[in-house]
């Protein structure tokens, strides 16, 4: 990563309504031609960071750094950074040519050099035939494209999207999330993508931030940010998972020794930070399986169970109370009856202690 | 609230944050210099000495408002008692206005009432039929429902004709017509708030109320008027204050018995009988009027919002 | 099933309002086609009063207080609604500063106080400040009252336009006057445009403040059919009033089909 040429630097950014925080100096670096994406639930600031990016929103502490200058100071029309609106506010007033040729006859281009570029990115996102239409007569999708355009024609060193799929239909998106990525591979250039969905983060994205109320909580390629997760924020949010109370009775470097509950000691990874005392242990349920009583890591008591299709859950309950799901694939196994002793077995390497 | 920013929140957008004292300041040098500057110098012009054939003498005194409000006799050497003139004819101005506004709830509420349960398409145009007179010139209006109400004109002929009436009614120059004068000018002014509040007002109170066994009168004295108490008192005091300062309904409707404010303010600054002090300090008294009604309804109005 | 929203006799009450309302004005536009001399019988249709109104003895007079009214109605009009345009941006979108309740108390206040108040008061502030009573001074008081009137339908346009739209053209390098100009000024148009209309029916309207500060000689249409009314309503001034209602009616119902349009776009 060292030798990587940084696109934006986000460093102990904080933003403040009166006495609301919305990001608790947060800090982050994006590569040049990296796919980056800013995900979190609602309120959690990922939108905000956006919006201080691209100047609409001024920082009240901290510095972005675009290419290595400073950009905090300067209002939105001085910052070679672009923005695909959640809606596309696309202008409904002009064509769609006259939408992507708005920013470079902004930065100066004469008519005709604009028009051109204008015609090259329509090309790029294939809406050559609507350069005279008006926003008002396209699609939804097509209207993602404009936006897409639009945002790309000035050569931005960094793109900003603020959930641009997020008005789609389901079909729709999905196609356009291949089509978003394979543009941003033929274009280079960095792409900051916010969006509450995990699915759309872990399709697209080199990288990923998590964020929660106004601080990071991860950053990582998406299957880092799956399998690895460091907080018990980050294994929660995304996908399904199973924490459990443990005693850890000793860390050394990135592997701990814990007490399960019910006695049995284990060695796992630890997230960094990960300190002796009461933990949390996080195993997706997919990678929990059924033993018979008295064997495996964890003794358990059958509830009840939810048929899915291609897989049936299992929800148990442990000594102590505490619930847990376990996966079965269709097809393996019997479902066991209510009220069945079972014992759990850890695959080897799927429990993860987190950080808090 | 990060969410929140971007789509449409426009009462709140700062965009053009830094500009807007800039952008305020044409409005406050025009208002500032064209209105308010002016009532200030009225202000002073009330405590001057008159000068006969109009204008003022640059001496302090409290002459106008001791001539309001006090009667000392032909020359001026009796012990003041209180002068009723001037007084009366602010009383009987509130009393008109009063009524006139009276008028204006008993028709434009059932006229908001009726407008706003229309479907959403053929609302605005209802809308617009009430509102188009409000835009016609106010003399043009007052000059024809004088024509209309005359003892020779259109209505009485139709009375008269129609057999209901055996001699003319004598409508001009009473208060009836001014009321009715005052009714005509302003009542758009009633019909819109309660139009508003109306159309805001949520119909599954009524149902719930229904449910509990209120019939639909009840419903509306117990429900909906408290619910939409609000817009009418905002349509009261929209009628009222123009009312209060009419000077055409009173002028061209009315005669010397329906004598108003308006009347009484003009007449100080037209030809040699004016008394400017006299006039300004009439205007002055009108305004505190004015200025208090306001203000009690913006009072209780953050009143009612803190609740 | 009985519908809550109804009540028995709202519908008659809003018909009869509605008859109070136009019974007037129809009446008068009828009688302004009346044949006869005499303005209580009806003599049979005829035009001769529009064309007293153009030719007749007064036409003259009618002429000079057509042009001087509506002359002041477009400046008064232009002039407010440039600066009503202006205030309503910092109202609806340069965010929290000091004075901004009290700039909307002030944008308002021509309506609050009474007429005649501003009236007499704009009169002597006129003839402290030694300005000669006329044109000028009935134009420069047209703008106060002018002011709120066009503020309404403009802040109102302007709030139901979300600011995406500039924030998109400023990510796209607009300047802030760029991004007004180019983006807001098209899209709030019918907004602007209602505002004037409204504006010039209002100054058009004006009689009593006008009455006060136009000082002797100068007359505008409504002074100059108050002038003429004290004697008795002529069937001329029924002709005039009817085409100045024709006005009225005409500018309020495009500044109602522009709202209209605006809002479906």
């Amino acid at each position: 990563m060292l030798d990587v040429a940084q696109a934006v630097e986000i460093d102990s950014v904080v933003k403040r309504y009166g006495t609301v925080t919305a990001l608790h100096g947060v800090s982050m670096a994006i590569a040049e031609g990296e796919f980056f994406t800013l995900l979190g639930p609602s309120g959690c600031g990922k939108t905000t960071l956006l919006r201080c990016i691209a100047g609409f929103e001024q920082v009240s502490g901290g510095a972005i750094r675009l290419h290595g200058e400073d950009i905090a100071p300067l209002p939105p029309h001085k910052r070679m950074v672009n923005t695909v609106f959640q809606n596309y506010a696309l202008f409904p007033h002009m064509t769609v040519l006259d939408n992507v040729t708005f920013g470079l006859l902004r930065r100066g281009w004469g008519t005709r050099d604009a028009e051109a570029r204008g015609r090259e990115v329509l090309r790029l996102v294939q809406l050559s035939e609507f350069a005279q239409r008006r926003p008002g007569q396209l699609s939804g999708g097509q209207q993602q494209r404009v936006a897409l355009a639009r945002a790309l024609a000035p050569r931005p060193k960094v793109l900003l999207l603020d959930e641009p799929l997020s008005a789609l239909d389901l079909k729709l998106r999905q196609a356009v999330r291949s089509e978003l990525k394979s543009i941003q591979r033929e274009t280079g250039i960095a792409f900051v993508f916010v969006t509450h969905d995990q699915e759309e983060a872990l399709t697209m994205s080199d990288r990923i931030a998590v964020m929660s109320a106004g601080h990071v909580q991860q950053v990582g390629p998406p299957r880092e940010i799956y399998e690895a997760p460091q907080t018990r924020f980050v294994a929660d949010f995304i996908g399904e998972t199973n924490l459990i109370d443990v005693t850890v009775t000793q860390v050394s470097g990135a592997v701990a020794r814990l007490q399960l509950p019910g006695g049995a000691a284990m060695d796992c990874p630890a997230a960094p930070g990960a300190r002796p005392g009461p933990g949390h242990l996080s195993v997706r349920p997919e990678r929990l399986s059924l033993c018979a009583a008295g064997q495996g890591d964890l003794a358990a008591v059958m509830q009840d169970h939810v048929y899915l299709g291609t897989d049936t859950q299992l929800l148990m309950r442990l000594a102590d109370g505490a619930r847990l799901v376990v996966r079965q694939q269709a097809g393996s196994g019997t479902v066991p009856d209510p009220g069945a002793a079972l014992g759990l077995r850890i695959e080897a390497g799927a429990a993860r202690l987190l950080a808090d | 609230m990060a969410g929140a920013a971007p789509q449409g929140a426009s009462a709140g957008s700062d965009i053009y944050r830094g500009n807007g004292p800039r952008l305020l300041l044409p409005v406050w040098l025009w208002v500032g210099i064209f209105l308010v500057a002016p009532v200030l110098i009225m202000a002073v012009y009330s405590v001057l000495t008159k000068e006969f054939r109009g204008g003022v003498i640059w001496d302090f005194t409290l002459a106008a408002y001791d001539q309001f409000f006090l009667d000392r006799g032909l020359f001026g050497d009796e012990p003041p008692r209180i002068e009723w003139t001037y007084i009366g004819i602010f009383w009987r101005s509130i009393w008109q206005a009063g009524l006139a506004t009276v008028l204006c709830l008993l028709i434009g509420f059932p006229t908001a009432w009726f407008i706003a349960t229309r479907p959403a398409r053929v609302r605005s145009v209802w809308l617009f039929l009430i509102t188009i007179p409000y835009w016609v010139n106010l003399l043009i209006r007052t000059v024809s429902m004088k024509f209309l109400i005359r003892d020779t004109g259109p209505l009485n002929e139709f009375l008269l004709w129609a057999g209901i009436i055996d001699t003319p009614l004598a409508l001009v120059n009473t208060n009836f017509a001014v009321q009715l004068g005052l009714f005509y000018s302003y009542l758009p002014f009633m019909v819109l708030p309660i139009y508003a509040a109306v159309e805001r007002y949520d119909f599954s109170l009524s149902e719930a109320a229904a449910d509990l066994y209120a019939d639909s009168w009840t419903t509306l004295r117990l429900i909906i008027l408290p619910v939409v108490k609000p817009g009418i008192v905002a349509g009261c005091i929209l009628v009222f204050v123009p009312s209060l300062g009419a000077f055409l309904a009173p002028e061209l409707l009315g005669g010397a018995k329906t004598f108003m404010i308006g009347s009484l303010i003009e007449e100080q600054f037209k030809g040699a009988a004016g008394n400017w002090p006299f006039g300004a300090a009439a205007s002055m008294i009108l305004l505190s009027i004015v200025m208090a009604v306001l203000l009690l309804h913006a009072r209780a109005q953050t009143k009612g919002d803190r609740t | 099933m009985t519908d809550l929203r109804h009540f028995t006799g709202f519908r008659p009450l809003t018909v009869l309002c509605l008859f109070i309302l136009y019974a007037p004005l129809v009446i008068v536009a009828v009688y302004s086609f009346n044949e006869s001399t005499s303005i209580t019988r009806w003599g049979g249709f005829s035009l001769k009063w529009y064309v007293d109104v153009f030719t007749g003895p007064e036409a003259p007079k009618f002429r000079d207080a057509a042009i001087n009214s509506f002359t002041i109605a477009i400046g008064a009009a232009t002039c407010a609604t440039l600066i009503a345009t202006a205030a309503a941006v910092a109202m609806t979108r340069a965010g929290r500063f000091r004075g901004k309740l009290a700039s909307l108390a002030l944008i308002n206040l021509p309506l609050m106080v009474p007429e005649i108040v501003t009236a007499v008061a704009s009169l002597v502030f006129f003839i402290t400040i030694g300005l000669t009573t006329g044109l000028l001074t009935i134009f420069l008081a047209h703008v106060v009252f002018c002011i709120p009137f066009a503020y309404l339908p403009i802040s109102a346009r302007m709030q139901s336009v979300p600011d995406v739209y500039e924030q998109a053209a400023m990510d796209l390098y607009a300047t802030p006057w760029e991004a007004f100009r180019l983006i807001l000024l098209p899209l709030m148009a019918p907004g602007i445009l209602s505002g004037f209309l409204l504006a010039f029916i209002i100054s058009l309207d004006d009689f009593l403040i006008t009455n006060f500060v136009k000082g002797a000689g100068v007359e505008t249409l409504p002074t100059a059919i108050f002038g003429s009314v004290k004697q008795g309503i002529k069937p001329n001034i029924m002709a005039i009033s009817t085409l100045l209602l024709g006005v009225s009616v005409v500018c309020v119902t495009l500044s109602w089909l522009i709202g209209r349009a605006g809002q479906k776009r």
